[in-house]
C-alpha cells in the first residue's frame, strides 16, 4: 500500500533567514570564536582531527624509516620511544577520538533526526576548545626538556611514575588528556540530550539513521568510561607530584591497578572508536546499493549489545600479568564477536539483490568490510589466553588493531566523500578519491599482514632496533613500503581538496540518499531545515522521493509503475 | 529513462541458459582450484604461521592456533566470498530500484546462533589448554626469575647459583628437559615480560607480584627470549636465552656453579647476593636508571 | 520516553548481572567498583526517564503517525553566538598548565574560568544572542 505522505512542512521560507537579518553577528575570527553553531563545530573539529591525522601519520613514517634495517640510527632509543608513545597518543586521543564523536556527529546526528542544532550549543563549543587546547597540550612535550611522554600511549604504572619518567613531556601529556577527557565527556551529554530531547515530530527511536543510534549508543559508552580515564590520570599525577603511592609497591600500592582503571576506559574507548565508523558504513551501503539497511533492528540490537559486552572485557588486555580471571573475560571477548557479525552480515545482505554503484564512499565502504574482517577475527585468537600469551606485545597485536583502525580510517574517508558535499555544499573530485582508495587500501594490507608474520615469528612491539634477527628485515621494509603507499594516500586527499574546492555545487541529494539530512539543502541553512517532510519510516528522504518504493509490512516493495531518476 | 519494473522473470542470454545458470557454473569453476590444492595437499594441517615449540605446553598451544586458523579461514573465506559475490553479480545495471527487502527473520537468526556456537566451541577448547598451561604440578626444579632494568637474573635457591646479565649480555637460563621446571617470575622495578618464542609464552614480570607457572621442555636447544613489556630506555635489547640441556648435563653445571659460587662466597663475603623472592618485599634494585 | 528509559535501564541491569558474575567468580576489587558503578550510571538516569514516561503525554517524536505541524512551535533554548566557551575553554587550558609550569597559572586560569561561567549562565538568563 503507498502512503501518501503529506506536504512537507515550511519552517522559514526558502532564502530567508529572520535571524540573520536582524543581527549582523560578528565576522572573521570572531564569528569562530564565538560560534555555536553545530555545523561549525564539527568542521572545526574535522580539519584539527584530519591534522592530527596527519602529525601521527608523520610519527609513522618516521617509525617505519627506522625499523627498515636491524640496527638503524635514524633516530636514538629514546626518540623512537617519544615517537611510538606520541604516534599511538595523537592517532587514537587527538585524531580517531574526536573524529569519531566530534566531527561528522557533531554535524550530522542533529541534521539526521531534524533538529535546529545540539541541545546544547555552547557546551558543545566548549568541548571544541577543550580538545584543542588539550591537543597543543600533549604535543608540547616536544618543546620541553626531556621530551614528550615516551611510556608508550597507554603509560603503565610503574614506569609513569616520576622517579621513571621524571620530565614535564608525561605531565602535558597528561594534562592534554584531562582536556580531551572532559571534552568527549560533555559531547556525550550533548550527544543523549540531543538524540532523546530534540528529535522531529514523527521521528521515533526505531526510525532513526543507524548512524545516529550508533553514535547515541558511543555517547552512553563515553560517559560510563571517560570519567574513568580522568579519574586515574588524576591518580597518576598525585603519584608523579604529591607524594601518593597509588601505583607503587614501595607505599604499599598496586601497579596492576593502573592497568585495571586504565583498560576499564581503555576497551570501550575502541568501541567509542569503532561505532561511529560502523553507523557511517552502514548509511553509505545503504544508500550506494539502493536498499534500506537490512535488519535494521538487529543491527540496533547489535550495536547495544557491542556496548554492553565491551564494559565487561577489559582485562583481555591483561592476560599476561597472571593476575586476572582468565575464563571470564575470555568468553565475554568471544561473545563481542557475535554482533559484530551480524552487523557484518547484515551489511552483506543490504548489498545482496541491490544495484551497487561505487562511487569514492562505497569503495570506502567495501574497502572497510574487508580490512574489519581481517582485524576483526585476528582479534578473535587474542580473545583467547592460551593464543594471547604467545602473541601478546608482539607485532601480532600491532598488525590486529592497525587493520582495524586503518579499516576506521577507510569508514572515516567514507564519510567525507559522502557527506562532504552536505557540508560544504561541493563535490569531491572522484577519480583523485578512487586513486586515493586504492593506495589507501592496498597500503593497509601491504603494511598490516607482514606484520601479523613478524609477531608470529617473535618480534616484539616498542622496539626501536633487532639486531639479533637480522631475519626481520625483509618482512620490516615491506611493511615500511605499504606504509609509504598510505602516506601518499593522505597527500591525494590533501590535493583533492585542493582541486575540488568550490568546483562542482552538489545539490541537495547528488547521492539519492535515504535519511533526512538529504532534504535539506547543501550546505543547511541557519537551524538546519527550511521544510521538514512527514516522517514514516527510517528512510524520510527515500519515502518522499520515491512514494510506491517504501519497505512496506513484509519488508519487500509493493508494486509500482513510476521511476523516479536518479540523480 | 523510465521503465516498467514489477518483479520479472530472471534474464536469459542468448544461449537460452538463465543469468543464475551461469552464475552457478562460474562459481563452480573458481571455487574447484582451491579445493583440489587442498585436497592434494594431504592430511597435514598448515601451520598457519605458528610453530609447536619445545615445551608440552607450546605443542597444546599450537594445535589450537591451527584449530582457530581453520575456523578463521573457513568464516572468514565465506564472508569474503559474500563480499565479493555481492559487489560482482549485484552492480549496478540500470536504473531501476531493487526489491526493497528490510529483513528475513530465520535468516537472521541462524547468523546469529551459529557464531554463538561457534564461540561456545572456542571457549571450550580455549579451556582445555589454559587449564593445561596454568596448572602447577609438582616440579623439582625451580628457578626463580627476576627482571630490572635492563636485564634478567636467573637464581637456583637452594643451591646458592645466580645468573645474570644486562642487555646484550645476553644472560642464559639452563634447565633440564623433560622435567617439570617451576618458574618464580618478578621484577624489581617497573613491568617487564618475560616472552620465549619457543615456548609459545610469555608472562608480566610485576614488581611485588610473584608470579609463577611451569615449564616441561621436550627439546634441547637455545631458544631467544625477550623482554616484550615497555619498560624504558633499553627495552629494545633486554635480551636472554633459555637453554635446556640434558638432565645429567644440568646436574653437572650446577654442581659445578655451585662449586664456583662456594669458592667466591668464601673469598669476598658481601659481593655474593643470593636472591629469594617474597612478594611484600621489594628486591633490591640493580642496574638501571 | 519508554524506549530510552528500557534502553538505559536494560544497559543497567546487564551491568548488573555482569557484576555480580565476576564479584562470586574472580573477587577482584577494581573491576567490580567500577563495573558497579556503571550500572548505576544507567540506573540513575533511566529510572529517571522511566518514571517521567508513565506520566507524560506522548511527544511528538514518540508518535508514529505525528505531523511535522503538532511540533510547531519554539523547540528549545539555542543560545547564538557566545564568547562564553572561548573563555571557559581558555581558562581550563591555563588551569592545566598549571600542573605542569607551576601554580602561578592558577591566577588568570581560575580567573578566566570564574569569569566565563558568571558570564555564561548571565547569558543564557538573558536568553543568548539570538
Amino acid at each position: 500500500m503507498t502512503d501518501v505522505l503529506d506536504p512537507p512542512m515550511i519552517l522559514e521560507p526558502e532564502g530567508h533567514d529572520e535571524h540573520l537579518e536582524e543581527h549582523h553577528g560578528p565576522t572573521g575570527i570572531l564569528k569562530w570564536i564565538t560560534t555555536t553553531d553545530h555545523k561549525v563545530i564539527g568542521l572545526s573539529y574535522t580539519v584539527t582531527a584530519v591534522i592530527m591525522m596527519v602529525i601521527g601519520g608523520a610519527f609513522a613514517e618516521i617509525i617505519r624509516a627506522q625499523l627498515t634495517t636491524p640496527n638503524n640510527t635514524l633516530v636514538s632509543l629514546a626518540q623512537y620511544n617519544e615517537l611510538f608513545t606520541m604516534h599511538g597518543s595523537v592517532m587514537i586521543y587527538l585524531f580517531v577520538g574526536p573524529f569519531a564523536f566530534g566531527a561528522l556527529a557533531n554535524i550530522i546526528v542533529p541534521i539526521q533526526i531534524g533538529a535546529p542544532d545540539m541541545a546544547f550549543p555552547r557546551l558543545n563549543a566548549l568541548s571544541y576548545w577543550l580538545y584543542l587546547t588539550g591537543s597543543i597540550t600533549m604535543l608540547s612535550g616536544f618543546f620541553v626538556a626531556g621530551g614528550a611522554a615516551n611510556f608508550g600511549w597507554v603509560a603503565y604504572a610503574p614506569l609513569s611514575n616520576s622517579i621513571n619518567t621524571p620530565g614535564s613531556g608525561a605531565d602535558l601529556w597528561i594534562g592534554g588528556l584531562l582536556l580531551t577527557g572532559f571534552s568527549a565527556i560533555f559531547t556525550g551529554v550533548n550527544l543523549c540530550a540531543t538524540v532523546f530531547y530534540l528529535r522531529a515530530p514523527g521521528m521515533t527511536m526505531f526510525r532513526m539513521p543507524i548512524f545516529t543510534w550508533n553514535l547515541l549508543v558511543t555517547a552512553i559508552l563515553i560517559l560510563l568510561a571517560f570519567p574513568v580515564l580522568t579519574a586515574g590520570l588524576i591518580m597518576l599525577y598525585c603519584d608523579r607530584h604529591f607524594g601518593t603511592h597509588i601505583f607503587s609497591v614501595a607505599g604499599g600500592g598496586v601497579p596492576v591497578l593502573w592497568q585495571h582503571i586504565f583498560w576499564f576506559w581503555g576497551h570501550p574507548e575502541v568501541y567509542i572508536l569503532a561505532l561511529p565508523f560502523f553507523g557511517m558504513v552502514t548509511e553509505i551501503i545503504a544508500v550506494f546499493s539502493r536498499k534500506p539497511v537490512f535488519g535494521y533492528k538487529g543491527m540496533v540490537f547489535a550495536t547495544i549489545t557491542i556496548g554492553a559486552l565491551s564494559l565487561g572485557v577489559w582485562a583481555h588486555h591483561m592476560f599476561t600479568t597472571g593476575v586476572v580471571l582468565l575464563p571470564f573475560f575470555s568468553i565475554m571477548s568471544l561473545l563481542i564477536a557475535v554482533p559484530t557479525g551480524i552487523k557484518m552480515f547484515n551489511w552483506i545482505g543490504t548489498m545482496w539483490r541491490g544495484e551497487v554503484w561505487f562511487s569514492t564512499a562505497m569503495l570506502m565502504a567495501i574497502g572497510f568490510l574487508i580490512t574489519f574482517l581481517v582485524g576483526g577475527l585476528t582479534g578473535i585468537y587474542l580473545a583467547s589466553p592460551p593464543l594471547d600469551f604467545f602473541t601478546h606485545d608482539t607485532y601480532f597485536v600491532v598488525a590486529h588493531f592497525h587493520s582495524i583502525v586503518m579499516a576506521l580510517v577507510m569508514g572515516a574517508m567514507g564519510g567525507l566523500y559522502y557527506w562532504g558535499p552536505k557540508i560544504t555544499g561541493y563535490m569531491l573530485n572522484e577519480t583523485y578519491g578512487k586513486i586515493q582508495f586504492w593506495f589507501l587500501f592496498i597500503g593497509t594490507q601491504v603494511f598490516t599482514l607482514p606484520q601479523y608474520l613478524l609477531g608470529l615469528r617473535g618480534m616484539p612491539r616498542r622496539i626501536a632496533i633487532y639486531p639479533l634477527h637480522p631475519s626481520w628485515e625483509f618482512l620490516n621494509q615491506v611493511s615500511t613500503v605499504g606504509a609509504v603507499l598510505v602516506g601518499i594516500s593522505t597527500v591525494v586527499f590533501m590535493a583533492n581538496i585542493v582541486v575540488s574546492w568550490k568546483k562542482t555545487p552538489a545539490g541537495d541529494n547528488p547521492w539519492d540518499g535515504h535519511t533526512l539530512e538529504w532534504f535539506t539543502t547543501s550546505p543547511p541553512p541557519h537551524h538546519n531545515f527550511y521544510r521538514l517532510p512527514q516522517i514514516r519510516s527510517e528512510r524520510p528522504t527515500w519515502d518522499y522521493n520515491h512514494p510506491g518504493h517504501t519497505a512496506a509490512e513484509h519488508g519487500h516493495s509493493a508494486p509500482h509503475r513510476d521511476e523516479t531518476p536518479v540523480a | 529513462m523510465s521503465k516498467v519494473s514489477c518483479v520479472e522473470p530472471p534474464a536469459l542470454s542468448p544461449q537460452g541458459v538463465s543469468d543464475r545458470t551461469r552464475r552457478w557454473r562460474r562459481l563452480r569453476r573458481i571455487v574447484t582450484l582451491p579445493i583440489a590444492a587442498l585436497a592434494l595437499a594431504g592430511c597435514t594441517v598448515p601451520t598457519f604461521g605458528a610453530s609447536p615449540g619445545a615445551t608440552t605446553s607450546s605443542q597444546s598451544v599450537y594445535h589450537l592456533w591451527q584449530g582457530f586458523s581453520i575456523g578463521a579461514v573457513i568464516v572468514g573465506g565465506f564472508t569474503l566470498l559474500l563480499i565479493f559475490w555481492a559487489v560482482i553479480f549485484y552492480r549496478r545495471k540500470s536504473d531501476n530500484i531493487p526489491k526493497q527487502s528490510q529483513y528475513h527473520i530465520p535468516l537472521e537468526m541462524t547468523y546469529t546462533i551459529i557464531p554463538v556456537l561457534i564461540v561456545l566451541g572456542l571457549f571450550a577448547a580455549t579451556l582445555v589448554v589454559e587449564n593445561k598451561e596454568v596448572a602447577l604440578p609438582k616440579s623439582d626444579v625451580t628457578i626463580n626469575v627476576n627482571a630490572f632494568q635492563w636485564g634478567w637474573e636467573f637464581t637456583y635457591p637452594g643451591q646458592n647459583v645466580v645468573v645474570t646479565g644486562q642487555t646484550t649480555q645476553d644472560p642464559e637460563m639452563i634447565m633440564p628437559v623433560n622435567e617439570n621446571v617451576h618458574i618464580n617470575l618478578t621484577s624489581s622495578d617497573v613491568t617487564h615480560g618475560f616472552y620465549v618464542h619457543a615456548f609459545n609464552f610469555s608472562r608480566y614480570a610485576l614488581p611485588g607480584i610473584l608470579n609463577q607457572f611451569t615449564l616441561r621442555a621436550v627439546n634441547t636447544g637455545t631458544y631467544n627470549g625477550q623482554c616484550t613489556q615497555l619498560c624504558g630506555l633499553y627495552h629494545s635489547l633486554m635480551v636472554f636465552r633459555v637453554k635446556v640441556v640434558s638432565q645429567s648435563q644440568y646436574s653437572a653445571w650446577l654442581t659445578g656453579e655451585a662449586n664456583v659460587a662456594a669458592a667466591k662466597a668464601a673469598k669476598t663475603a658481601t659481593n655474593q647476593q643470593t636472591s629469594s623472592i617474597t612478594p611484600t618485599k621489594p628486591a633490591k634494585s640493580k642496574g638501571g636508571y | 520516553m519508554r524506549v530510552e528509559a528500557k534502553l538505559l535501564l536494560g544497559l543497567g541491569a546487564f551491568f548488573g548481572v555482569m557484576v555480580a558474575v565476576y564479584w562470586n567468580w574472580g573477587h577482584e576489587n577494581a573491576g567490580s567498583v567500577m563495573m558497579f558503578a556503571g550500572m548505576l550510571l544507567c540506573f540513575v538516569p533511566g529510572s529517571y526517564y522511566y518514571w517521567w514516561s508513565r506520566r507524560m503525554k506522548a511527544r511528538p517524536e514518540d508518535d508514529p503517525n505525528a505531523t511535522q505541524a503538532q511540533g510547531a512551535g519554539v523547540v528549545g533554548a539555542f543560545p547564538g553566538t557566545s564568547i562564553w566557551p572561548f573563555t571557559l575553554g581558555m581558562g581550563a587550558f591555563m588551569v592545566v598548565l598549571a600542573l605542569v609550569f607551576g601554580i602561578w597559572f592558577l591566577v588568570p586560569g581560575l580567573g578566566l574560568v570564574v569569569w566565563a561561567l558568571f558570564g555564561g549562565t548571565a547569558e543564557g538568563r538573558r536568553g543568548g544572542t539570538h
